[in-house]
């Protein structure tokens, strides 16, 4: 099956000052398909999502989303390029001098022309899809950090981009919310036709929704394949990660 | 060799810092032109960053005025020359005193401000999270404080102005004996229009300064809260320092003939 490829690493290096983190790693996002990445912690993944939304370019190597290569974009195509693609922040990165509402209502009222009535509807909606409905007027120095973490979420879903960036949108929730969240990625992936990119240590929910997972190790993808594909591979690395095992080849 | 090296690596920094500044005002400067303002914003930062300096404004240049005054009026009176003390009061403050000083306690609050605000919003992703949803932090967040800076400052060089003349009108009164009347016709006589409106075209320069020196700070701030720190010293410190020497340049060139 030739499947759609909506976005590409290829072959890319990246060092921030002396520490490299990225070594000739190469992946493909395969469209309308939740494609999630593992791998220890530090290894780089939230960094693949920002080169992918074109917020960190590479010492070497392409980002392309369709046809554009981000390497060689000028500044206004990348951000024309950011519109169609959200990233969901590991810590939520949530503007604190607005409310809760308007943080997730910001994007609409940038980039549409919806009247009040209908962003503050769809804001609605979308706080009301991760549990929160209730913190509209808040301000975010008031919530917790799980509640942080989903309206984030929900401000990434708002705009129904084509492609949804989630930095462990799961980690530090209770199983209810979680279980939640994972539901409303797949949801969504399946009334959008969307295509995703899910950070998670959740081995659990990653069988759940992935279509594909990749994982990184030392720079560079090792492993890629379906969920099965994966959880079969040979490679010491893999098996070691998903088994949770101190004993084997990752060094600690 | 060493001495050498170092020359050259603060050149260098020199010239990245200018050239980060003049790039970010180009940015600010093709948003306002394309008028991609966010007009809310820009007059709620009006409030912030101007309304809510007034009080230290005028406190410090009735002291300055006070003080110019308190030291020059007994001389004069002294020398027979009491009815020269409102003008050189006035000339002091209208040209030099009114538009630097203002400046530089502005600069000391609201490029301080603008510096920590934009640069814990570097540290926490904010930024970030900004340029990910296709919006510029420049047309978002410079945009509004530089057009707020400068239109607040001339606004409060005004007040400055008037309130510093006001002070030394006072206190040549008091400890001198010079009549009110006197004191200011004496300033109406020294300062004309065009010296206000000169001050008024420094107060907008310095204004540039301190709101693009703070926003420059903070979206370069790197390395969490002992970074935000570093920039808000950085911006009130490099702000000040381009105060002074454009304060000297715009001297030279709005007032070298008269
Ligand atoms: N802006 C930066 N400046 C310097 N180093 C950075 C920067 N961003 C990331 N790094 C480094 O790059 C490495 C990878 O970071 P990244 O955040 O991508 O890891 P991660 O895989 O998402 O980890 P985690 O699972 O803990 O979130 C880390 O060692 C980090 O120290
Ligand atoms: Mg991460």
């Amino acid at each position: 099956m030739a499947n759609k490829v909506y976005a590409r690493l290829d072959d890319i290096d990246l060092s921030f000052s002396d520490r490299v983190v990225l070594k000739n790693c190469s992946l493909d996002i395969v469209e309308g398909a939740i494609t999630c990445i593992i791998g220890l912690s530090g290894a780089g993944k939230s960094t693949i999502l920002r080169l992918i939304d074109g917020l960190v370019l590479p010492d070497s190597g392409h980002v392309y989303i369709g046809d554009r290569d981000l390497c060689h974009a000028s500044q206004r195509q990348l951000y024309e390029t950011r519109r169609k693609i959200s990233l969901s922040f590991q810590f939520a990165a949530l503007l604190d001098s607005m409310s809760v509402g308007e943080n997730v209502a910001l994007p609409l009222r940038e980039h549409t022309k919806l009247s009040d009535g209908e962003i503050r509807r769809i804001v609605m909606d979308a706080l009301e899809s991760v549990g929160l409905s209730h913190t509209y007027d808040n301000l975010p120095s008031e919530l917790s950090g799980g509640m942080l973490k989903r309206a984030g979420f929900a401000r990434a879903i708002v705009m129904r981009p084509d492609l949804i960036l989630y930095d462990e949108p799961t980690t530090g929730l209770d199983p209810i919310v979680t279980h939640l969240i994972t539901d409303t990625i797949v949801q969504l992936r399946a009334k959008l036709n969307g295509t995703a990119v899910v950070i998670s240590h959740d081995l659990q929910s990653i069988y759940m929704m992935a279509d594909y997972v990749a994982m990184l190790f030392e720079g560079a993808i090792i492993a890629y394949g379906t969920v099965d594909e994966v959880r079969k591979s040979p490679n010491p690395l893999v098996q070691q990660f998903l088994r949770g095992s101190e004993v084997g080849p990752i060094p600690i | 060799m060493k001495i050498l090296e170092r020359t050259g690596g603060a050149t260098l920094g020199f010239l990245e810092y200018t050239g980060g500044l003049f790039s970010l005002a180009g940015e600010s400067a093709g948003f306002i032109f394309r008028f991609r303002i966010r007009f809310g914003e820009t007059i709620s930062q009006c409030y912030l960053l101007g309304v809510q300096s007034l009080s230290i404004v005028l406190l410090t240049s009735l002291f300055t005025g006070m003080v110019i005054s308190l030291e020059s009026a007994m001389q004069a009176v002294q020398f027979g020359v009491g009815n020269l003390v409102g003008g050189a009061v006035a000339y002091a403050s209208v040209r030099e005193l009114g538009p630097m000083l203002t400046a530089v306690v502005v600069a000391g609050r609201v490029g301080a401000a603008i510096a920590a605000e934009l640069g814990s919003m570097v540290v926490t992703e904010q930024i970030e999270a900004l340029r990910s949803m296709g919006l510029e932090p420049a047309r978002f967040l410079v945009v509004p404080r530089l057009l707020a800076v400068v239109v607040m400052l001339p606004l409060l060089t005004i007040f400055a102005d008037v309130v510093s003349i006001m002070g030394g009108a006072w206190i040549a009164q008091s400890y001198a004996h010079i009549a009110f009347d006197s004191f200011i016709s004496s300033a109406r006589q020294q300062i004309g229009v065009d010296d206000v409106m000169k001050g008024l075209v420094k107060a907008v320069v310095f204004g540039m300064i301190v709101a693009l020196v703070g926003a420059y700070q903070g979206l370069s701030t790197r390395g969490g809260a002992a970074g935000v720190g570093k920039s808000t010293t950085g911006a009130v410190v490099n702000s000040i320092i381009l105060i002074f020497i454009a304060n000297f340049i715009l001297s030279l060139v709005l007032f070298g003939g008269s």
